[in-house]
Order: C-alpha cells, then structure tokens, then sequence
C-alpha cells in the first residue's frame, strides 16, 4: 500500500515493509533529545526506573539552552544534573554554555541530524527537523528516559495534510509568514495527531531557514511533525555538515491524503497572530495602530542566520523607536560570532538594540526580556498565549524577523517595506 | 480504576503553559509546582481541589510545549481524570506515560458543568453526572495503551517486559 512520505520513515525503523495510518509501532531511534527544563525529569525517571547505561553515548542530545547561563540558583541545579547524567553516561553531544544554542537550530547546525532520521526530544519544537526530511516529533520526559534507555519510542503512525507549495515569496515575507498564515487557516489543532507534508513546485524556493522555521511551528498547529521533501538545498545544507550519512525517503505518488490545501507563496503577506493563539492571524498592514513597548527577535523559530540578515537590513543605520525594549538573540554561538563578524552586532548596539548570548530566555516567559503588566511585545517567537512572555495581562504579536524589526523602529506594528 | 469528585469546567485549547507557566520550571519538583497549576486563568483551582475531582475541558486540551511537568501538576493536585473533547498529542501521551487518567468524550466535555458531581469508570469509560442524572461513554483507550496504563506507566511497562 501506499505511503506518505512519513509512513515511509516510519516503516523503515519499524522494521516493516508497510505500515498504515493508525497503527501502533516501535520504532528504532536516532536521536533523543532533551533541554535543561525537560531532562532533569528524565533522569529522575531514568533513575528511578533502575536503568544504568543508556542505549547509545551517540546518540543522544542534551542541550542547556532555556535558562543558561543559569538564571537562577534552581536552574543552576537543574544544569546541575544535566551535566553530571551527560558526564556520567558520557553522552557526545552535550552543549553547555559556550558551545550552547538553542537546540532546534543547534543539532541541524552542527550536523547531529539528518535526512531520514528517526528522532524524538523532549521539546515540543523537536518537529522542526522534518525540514531535513526527517521524521522529528516532541515527547514528554518520560518518553525521553525510555528512549535513552532503549533507543525506541512507541508511535501510532499519523495521517498527513499535503501542503501543495507554489510560486515565490516576497522580498518582505519569510517561513514565518508562510507558516502563521496555514496556521491561521487550519486553526491550533488543524493538524492534531497529523503529519504535515509540504511537496511542489514553490518547495525549491524556500531556503534552509524558511523550512526549519515552518517545520518548527506545524506543533502549533497540533501536528506530529512537519516535513519536507529531500531536494538540493537540502543536500547543499547538509553537505559537510551531517555526521551520518543522510537516507532519502520519498513518498509514493499514489499516498494518501486527508486533504491537499494549495499555497501559492507569491500571495503570502507580511502575517501577524494576535494574542492568545497562533491562530489569531491578521495582515500586519491592518495593525498599525498597535502601539508596542518591546521587540524579541530570536528562538527556535527565528534566531538563524537568516533572521539575523533580515533584522540587520531593517535595522542598519536606524534607530529603535523611543520607549521600545528591542532585544536581538543569535539562537547559537556561531549565528552569534557570524554576527560579530559581519558587523551585525555593531549595527544593533548603535540602532538601541540589545544583543543576548543564545537562550530560549523570554520566549516561555523564562528571563531576559519580562514583559509587565499591560505591555505588548511583537516577536519572532512560536507562541501567545496568556502569560506566555510575562505577566498574565502581557501580550505577544508573533510576527516575522522583517515585521518585528521594522515594528521596533517605528514602536507600532509595522510592515517592512522595502525601500 | 474509579474516581468521583466535583468538576472543575474549562475552555478550548487549555495550553500548557496555563497549566504551569514556565517561569516555574526551574524547579522538577512535582509538589513545589502542583501550587501553581492553572493559576494564570484560574486562581481559585488549587485552593478549592480535592482529591477525585474532574478536569472538564473543550478541543485541544493541553496544546504547546511537552513539558510532562503540565500533567503531573494537574495529577499532584489529586485530580482523579480530566475530560475533554480532544487532547492536544503529546499531552495525551505524556498524561498517559505518566499515569493521569484522561478521557476523549465530546458530549461529556459538552454538557457536563462547573461544580456538577461526576464519577469515572475508566475501565468501562463511563462517565456519570450525578448532578444532572446523565451518563456518557468515552472512547476506550487501544489495548497496547491500556497496557501501559496497567503496569503503571510507560517505564514501568518497559522494566516489566524485559524481566520476562
């Protein structure tokens, strides 16, 4: 019968020939992943259960990234255990600070992951590796400890949404927009228990980073996993790069689909969602009279290399409006020394920006920029729900890096337009 | 399994992030954390809990991060089952893992009121309102979950496997 592309993964390290949507399997794993919020929960389990050595030093990922450099005297504790379970078991790819990023632009970073992987991460944002036409998906920390321990996960094999992708995008659109704008057609659980497969034309017109950037988000569409089609921007990225040799999955002509949605790229427009879903979208040209106090341009979603570029185009040479807080942070060390390199960072510091090393830090109301009671903050970041970047009478505007950026120089939403 | 108590009633798309706001989480500690569940729409709900009480929730219950700290704060604060008409997937598989009762059942998550008193029977999935009079079937759970749940969890599930 045939299979997504997905199924066809997921088949793979099954061990079976076929599988089909709704079937409970055991898959083997490549990569298990977890964070300094989500693995101290699983070496407790892990502990607890009586477990002793992990199934593979290699892979496995431990990554410090939403409360480092340690916030606090509990999250110090928290890398704490974190360092000494990596030491203990002598996990390879353990990132502490100083070689930290954030972890879902981090592992495709420094080639970790790969096409046709099988991986799981205590992270709900786990989801964006599927840009590299792997299967990724978010667990819990129970899920992460007996993963660790066994090196296989229990799924239930998911139907898919095809995302038929055409044209082009606009100079002053990116992922983001593409991504808020599906979102904002098929709502926070559009997708629920769902693979999200993004195929056509428009595919090879996206870059690296406008895919990770979609992958990461199709969680905010309650989808299992986001994933795209192995291409030439696919290898160009992962050559060098990947420290396993990539497989190539594609998916039968003939596959299934719950439906097809067609999305012509080159109609996309600077996208906005308001407080408190993702689902909440407006065209940033509509809001122009929202007045704001801060911008964050970062994360998992929008703290690449690209996002950088964007926020430095907009930003070179101008200054951030009076009475805005812009807060600018390379989601890895080398996004960070690219920046300095490039002269990015000097061009932020003399627009009023400030610039952070790489953290999760305010995207889940962690540190680092706390909004008040009553503040507004548009950001590049993946979620606004109430109290999600502060105090529970806070708002956060998801937006684009280019929407973000322009917004921090003129203090109201604003679209970029490019002159 | 069985659990009667009074209902605690909420929207759609319940995030976890409500359910405990991640500027706690620098703590794993499940007690330390269950004194936060549900404050930031709901301040009155770790004060008026006892034990055996219902979670009674629309579409999406518990969409956003994976934190698995969301369902073991709801499950220490002695909610005995939460109800909803659908859960948000790793919620669901986290709530599972960790051995806190949930139930898909749309007309339940529907009628069923703030305050109502309700009893579960997860093993039949039957769900009473003795307020109202009503019962309700919720979809059971597949075998291979329902195995996880008997042995007590997903590790527990794993340790027993492979001592046989």
């Amino acid at each position: 019968m045939a299979m997504t592309m997905t199924q066809k993964i997921l088949a793979a390290h099954a061990g079976l020939d076929n599988v089909v949507a709704g079937q409970l399997i055991n898959a083997k794993l490549d990569i298990v992943l977890g964070n300094d919020i989500t693995t101290p929960v699983a070496v407790n389990e892990f502990n607890k259960a009586g477990f002793n050595k992990v199934f593979d030093k290699d892979k496995i990922a431990i990554v410090l990234d939403h409360f480092v450099p340690n916030k606090d005297i509990k999250a110090a504790e928290q890398s704490k255990t974190c360092r000494n379970f990596a030491g203990c078991h002598g996990v390879s790819h353990f990132y502490d600070v100083g070689k930290m990023g954030i972890e879902h632009a981090l592992l495709p970073e420094q080639g970790v992951v790969t096409a046709g992987d099988c991986i799981i991460g205590a992270d709900s944002h786990t989801c964006t590796y599927g840009a590299l036409g792997a299967f990724s998906t978010g667990v819990g920390s129970t899920d992460m400890a007996a993963g660790m321990a066994t090196g296989m996960a229990w799924f239930k094999v998911p139907s898919a949404i095809r995302f038929n992708l055409t044209g082009k995008l606009a100079s002053n659109c990116s992922g983001k927009d593409v991504i808020l704008t599906i979102i904002g057609m098929i709502g926070v659980d559009g997708a629920l228990y769902k693979s999200m497969e993004f195929v056509g034309d428009g595919v090879k017109n996206l870059s690296m980073d406008d895919r990770l950037c979609i992958c990461n988000m199709a969680i905010e569409a309650g989808a299992k996993n986001g994933i795209f089609p192995v291409d030439e921007v696919t290898f160009e990225y992962m050559k060098d790069r990947c420290e396993r040799q990539p497989v190539v999955y594609s998916a039968d002509d003939d596959a299934e689909y719950e439906k097809t949605i067609d999305i012509d790229l080159s109609q996309i427009t600077p996208t906005v969602s308001c407080p408190h879903l993702p689902e909440n979208t407006k065209p940033a040209s509509v809001l122009n009279e929202i007045k704001i106090d801060q911008v964050v341009i970062g994360s998992c979603t929008n703290g690449r290399m690209e996002d950088m570029t964007a926020a430095y185009k907009v930003l070179n040479g101008k200054k951030v409006a009076d009475g805005v807080r812009c807060i600018i942070i390379p989601a890895t060390m080398q996004i960070l020394r690219e920046c300095v390199e490039k002269g990015y960072y000097t061009a932020f510091i003399d627009a009023g920006a400030v610039v952070s090393t790489p953290t999760c830090g305010p995207c889940l109301g962690g540190y680092m920029g706390i909004l008040a009671e009553g503040e507004r903050c548009v950001a590049t970041t993946n979620r606004n729900f109430v109290g999600r970047m502060g105090h529970v009478k806070s708002e956060v505007y998801l937006a684009s890096p280019y929407t973000a950026a322009a917004s921090a120089l003129t203090g109201y939403i604003t679209e970029y337009k490019e002159v | 399994m069985y659990t009667q108590g009074k209902v605690f009633k909420y929207p759609d798309n319940v995030d976890t992030d409500v359910i405990i706001p991640a500027r706690y989480l620098n703590t794993p500690d499940a007690n330390e954390l269950a004194l936060h569940c549900m404050e930031d729409i709901d301040t009155q709900f770790v004060k008026q809990v006892n034990k055996g009480d219902v979670m009674v929730a629309g579409w999406n219950f518990g969409c956003g991060s994976s934190r698995e700290h969301a369902p073991l704060v709801i499950k220490t604060c002695g909610t005995g089952c939460v109800i909803a008409k659908s859960f948000a997937r790793i919620f669901y598989r986290n709530a599972i893992n960790i051995g806190l009762p949930i139930l898909e059942c749309e007309q339940a998550a529907e009628e069923i009121c703030s305050g109502d008193q309700v009893s579960v029977d997860f093993d039949t999935g039957k769900i009473t309102n003795h307020t109202s009079g009503k019962t309700y079937m919720a979809q059971p759970f597949p075998a291979f979950i329902q195995d996880i749940i008997k042995k007590g969890g997903l590790l527990a599930s794993l340790k027993g496997g492979s001592d046989k």
